[in-house]
């Protein structure tokens, strides 16, 4: 069962999908902790037309232009959303959902009528719904692993921005910092996420990834700099452990396969993690009521 | 008298409904200044308006440091600003020291951490507010009155001019009430301008100096044994405020 392990083509495809795991850890802390977790969601599923566009309008078929469309798709339904809900009385939420079903719908559509044309370079569109790892090469995943670079890149440069924004961002305007700047860095991190994730996790579950690390790792640790590190390793694991997954068992996608490894990992932090996991808290609540009914009484300092 | 904030015509709104009418009003430097008024009456969002965290629709704002007028960004950073304690998540992954630090941000270049110098700073203003035996605890495991003077702290170490706090009172003890109201007057000593936006109508002649009187519309503004009267409270805080009335037509006749 270890025999992919020195397969050339697994290695490359978990090359790309544990670095896709740790950038998109480290950017869904920061989309966790800003509770903007939908986001992620709304972004990936409205990039699809954008892939779909692009191969459409330019005919061709290299990834980078095709991410290229992707992440102008994802950016315009960004600033449709801002826009709706700075010049209507339309929620965030409400935003969200609309924009998010109308740009995938729009990329089913062109799709669809894509397929239908004599055009045969357009088998392989339909791999950025679900993802493909399987068929990642290895430029490919040099391009995974330059936007990664790029994005931990930001992260570091622009940490006690990001952290300040994220926790109190009123305070950092005050503060005179560049608090725009910094929004624009996190969107930018947000975006570049996603698009690196499409070819192999897709536009449906993409979201998984940012979110559930991110989720998984909060459980462990009360430092955001741990967290940030912790969600990248989560996320890099699970990647390659979905990935090993779908090569030793025939006929298991890759993508999926590391969205349910990512929420295992949940599901244990969420009971297991000392502290915040479910487990350690009913046993403080227990220790507690004990406690009371022994008449030993601690409310806390206020 | 020398002014450290002055606010001319200034309004403000929400979508089409006015908060903040045509304000006029003026902080002297060192004083201890209070914003009264009803709840909704525009307390904190002339604050933030004041701090340009809020588009103000007309009117100016100046702020004078050491006599002069403040223009630069680094001015500008000798302008304190203390939010509502319940205007953050206090389950953020993070310790009362880093918050506190976090008020080192503005005078850290790019790329740079608080370093050491940073961290004596940060106990420093920590004992000043009597919370350095809790540097290290987590801040979700605080109290409303320990949240408040971790703020406070974060603020103290910013070695501001001027400081504008929203409610640094709610939802704390009368002992720590106490102890924040020494800090702000021993801040004030120190040559200190402090506006706070204040709730509580009867410690407003004990604490503050100065005060100034909101519904919408500025109502009142002076030394406090002059202007706090009963007819200008009765002003402020019964809506017989005709633009008022007007404002919430407008915005139920939609």
């Amino acid at each position: 069962m270890w025999a992919p392990l020195s397969d050339y083509t697994f290695q490359i495809v978990a090359a790309g999908t544990m670095l896709l795991g740790l950038a998109t850890g480290v950017t869904g802390t920061f989309a966790v902790l800003r509770k903007e977790s939908l986001i992620g969601d709304g972004l990936s599923h409205a990039s699809f037309p954008g892939v779909v566009l692009a191969f459409m309008l330019l005919a061709v078929k290299d990834l980078e232009i095709l991410l290229a469309g992707a992440a102008a798709a994802s950016l315009l339904c960004m600033a449709l959303i801002a826009a709706t809900v700075r010049y209507t009385k339309v929620k965030f939420d409400a935003a969200l959902a609309t924009f998010l079903a109308a740009f995938f719908g729009t990329g089913m559509m062109l799709m669809t009528y894509v397929q239908h044309t004599d055009n045969p370079n357009q088998a392989g569109l339909s791999k950025f719904i679900f993802g493909q790892a399987a068929t990642m090469l290895a430029r490919d995943v040099e391009i995974t692993a330059a936007v990664a670079a790029l994005i931990l890149l930001l992260a570091i440069v622009f940490w006690k921005e990001l952290k300040l924004v994220a926790f109190d961002a009123d305070f950092a305007r005050s503060l005179q910092l560049p608090v725009k700047l910094t929004q624009a860095v996190y969107g930018l991190m947000l975006v570049a996420s996603i698009i690196i994730g499409l070819q192999s996790v897709g536009a449906i579950l993409m979201s998984s990834l940012l979110i559930a690390p991110a989720v998984a790792a909060r459980q462990w640790t009360d430092n955001l700099g741990t967290m940030a590190v912790l969600a990248g390793l989560i996320g890099a694991v699970s990647c390659g452990v979905g990935t090993y997954a779908s090569a030793v068992v025939s006929g298991l996608p890759t993508g999926p396969a590391i969205v349910v490894a990512a929420s295992l990992v949940v599901v244990a932090s969420l009971l297991f993690a000392p502290g915040r996991g479910m487990i350690a808290r009913a046993h403080v609540r227990r220790e507690a009521r004990r406690r009371w009914k022994e008449g030993d009484i601690d409310v806390g300092a206020n | 008298m020398e002014w450290a904030v002055e606010v001319e015509d200034m309004t403000v709104a929400y979508d089409e409904r006015p908060v903040l009418w045509d304000v006029d009003m003026q902080i002297p430097k060192g004083s201890l200044a209070a914003i009264v008024g009803p709840n909704g009456a525009g307390k904190s969002t002339l604050i933030k308006a004041m701090l340009g965290l809020l588009t103000r629709i007309s009117g100016s704002v100046k702020f004078y440091l050491d006599g002069r007028l403040a223009v630069s960004r680094d001015d500008f950073k000798r302008i304190a600003y203390v939010p509502q304690s319940g205007s953050v998540d206090w389950d953020f992954p993070t310790t009362v020291l880093d918050v506190v630090l976090m008020g080192r941000y503005g005078h850290l270049g790019w790329f740079k951490r608080p370093g050491r110098a940073e961290r004596e700073m940060a106990h420093d203003v920590l004992k000043k507010t009597g919370m350095d035996a809790y540097a290290d605890r987590q801040i979700s495991r605080l109290s409303g009155g320990q949240q408040q003077r971790v703020f406070l702290a974060r603020a103290l170490i910013q070695e501001a001019d001027i400081y504008f706090m929203d409610e640094p009172f709610k939802g704390v003890d009368a002992k720590t009430e106490k102890a924040i109201v020494t800090l702000l007057q021993e801040m004030k000593s120190r040559g200190k301008t402090v506006i706070v936006v204040h709730h509580d109508l009867a410690t407003v002649k004990e604490y503050f100096d100065w005060v100034t009187m909101i519904n919408l519309r500025r109502i009142a503004m002076g030394p406090v044994d002059e202007v706090f009267t009963s007819a200008h409270i009765e002003a402020a805080y019964n809506a017989r405020n005709p633009l008022r009335r007007e404002a919430q037509d407008v915005g139920t006749a939609q």
